[in-house]
């Protein structure tokens, strides 16, 4: 049925930077705009035309698999254009500096970069020095916004809402961009995000965050509605960050045995890719509470969602000039 | 006619709606023959609900059930790039679970003027298969059209000047069924 919206609401945003600068009401406008993609891809052409004439760039200057195809899909599906470019490939193996290739790129008539980098920072930088929509597809330990944005899309599938719900973030979080914008899009939609793992994994500041801390998954697996697990980033790793990966494993993995003392309805989520038998148990990542797969197929209406916005800001923003 | 406050005008009260679009069915249903499959779909926002009462109507009127969808056009409006006022453009659901193929498709909208909706319908609708027909239905024609498109059922026509509205009011969104000219 019709969905009831605030007549005055008008999304302003070219860029999506991160969550942590928008509001519950700009979070839920993406869902629900997601929501309206979603069947796109059930049809028997799988494609429409907001986005004709545009063209996307993917600039991943680290490796994916899942986001990378996720937005070429999601920019393919919106009938743009997409120049596809990794580190590897291009110029930057020779020297060239990520706002001139931003800018070279934008000399060929992009208009919307969606960007990985390795520092965090990287896309607010390109924002503030080019003319096209900015995209963070992952910066450094800073955000994820659009892996957020799935799994808090995936959650309210599930559930309905995240009023109230009590998740747990199991793992790196200091080195995790997915936790950080994670914890931002949970919270702001009204769940109780406690972040565990082990202190040498937490970020230092972590008290600042609006998130409980715990340093024992057992202490607190029984009271979760939504477990997400994190991948262990061994190449982020420096120092030994736990003593052995079978004691980080026998701590905080998620076993069949752990799982018998959870919600039987417990909500298990890993932004990919897993290491299988390490954070997750195969039997877990594989099993009936697992949603992994959805969050997978929903990082399609959802992307699909942030690049039909930004273009749509960027629209009005050049008729009012 | 009653000029209500702030120069409103009613030009169909919730009877007239109704007996419309029991004209309108009626119309339909002759001009359809027994072995062709008739599929209706409204055009949101409004277009959806009335669609839903044309499709009760025919489903009697025929002995069978017509089904119903719901079509949203905002991914291809023409003027997506190029705004035109400021309100914020919302994507919705598009929600047709049933198979447009060989169809005949009563694409059904509120409101028929610069007939740039119904273009977007059309290209919309055909990315759903290959109907064997789309006829449009309308509840009102309010003439001034842009677009070389024209309504093969109409429920009521009206000349008005380019500075009024026309807004079509049902009890399912807005309390009461009235279609008024401001």
């Amino acid at each position: 049925m019709a969905r009831k919206t605030d007549k005055k609401f008008r999304w302003r945003l070219k860029h999506l930077l991160g969550l942590r600068e928008l509001d519950r009401k700009e979070i839920e406008f993406i869902l629900d705009t997601a929501k309206a993609f979603e069947q796109v891809g059930r049809r028997p052409i799988k494609k429409t035309p907001p986005l004709r004439g545009r063209v996307v760039a993917n600039m991943f200057f680290e490796d994916s698999t899942r986001t990378r195809n996720s937005f070429a899909l999601a920019a393919g599906r919106l009938s743009a254009d997409v120049i596809e470019f990794t580190k590897k490939s291009s110029s930057v193996s020779k020297g060239e500096t990520l706002l001139d290739t931003a800018r070279n790129l934008e000399a060929m008539g992009v208009d919307i970069v969606v960007v990985r980098h390795g520092a965090g920072g990287a896309p607010k930088f390109l924002s503030r020095n080019i003319n096209a929509c900015v995209v963070n597809a992952g910066d450094g330990y800073n955000e994820h916004p659009t892996q957020a944005l799935l799994d808090v899309y995936t959650i309210r599938q599930m559930r309905g809402s995240l009023d109230g719900l009590k998740i747990g973030i199991v793992g790196d979080i200091a080195h995790s961009r997915v936790a950080r914008s994670g914890i931002w899009a949970m919270s702001k939609l009204g769940a109780e995000v406690t972040l565990i793992g082990p202190p040498t994994l937490m970020p230092a500041q972590a008290h600042l965050l609006p998130v409980k801390i715990s340093y024992s998954l057992d202490e607190v697996l029984e009271q979760l509605d939504v477990i997400n697990m994190l991948r262990i980033q061994f190449e982020r790793l420096g120092k030994n960050p736990f003593p052995s990966v079978r004691e980080y494993s026998h701590f905080f993995g998620l076993t069949v045995e752990r799982m018998k003392r959870a919600k039987p309805d417990i909500i298990v989520m890993h932004p990919g890719p897993i290491n299988r038998g390490l954070e997750l148990e195969s039997e877990v990542a594989d099993g009936p509470n697992s949603v992994i797969l959805k969050q997978v197929a929903n990082g399609l209406p959802v992307r699909m969602a942030v690049l039909f916005l930004v273009n749509q800001a960027a629209a009005a923003e050049s008729k009012s000039k | 006619m009653v000029w209500g406050y702030g120069l409103m005008k009613v030009i169909l009260d919730a009877k007239q709606i109704e007996a419309a679009l029991s004209d309108l069915a009626d119309r339909i249903a002759r001009q359809i023959s027994e072995n062709v499959d008739i599929a209706v779909i409204g055009i949101r926002s409004r277009g959806e609900i009335l669609a839903n009462r044309l499709s009760e109507k025919l489903s009697n009127k025929l002995g069978k059930t017509v089904p119903c969808g719901t079509l949203d056009i905002t991914l291809y409006r023409d003027d997506l790039n190029n705004p035109q006022s400021d309100t914020q453009p919302t994507v919705r659901s598009t929600v047709i679970s049933f198979d447009i193929n060989e169809k005949i498709i009563i694409l059904v909208d509120d409101v028929l003027h610069t007939g740039r909706s119904t273009r977007a319908a059309m290209d919309a609708l055909v990315d759903f298969g290959r109907p064997k027909a789309i006829r449009l239905a309308v509840l009102v024609d309010r003439g001034r059209r842009e677009f070389p498109i024209q309504a093969d059922y109409i429920g009521c026509k009206v000349d008005i000047g380019p500075g009024q509205t026309v807004e079509v009011n049902l009890v399912d969104t807005d309390d009461k069924d009235q279609v008024i000219i401001k």
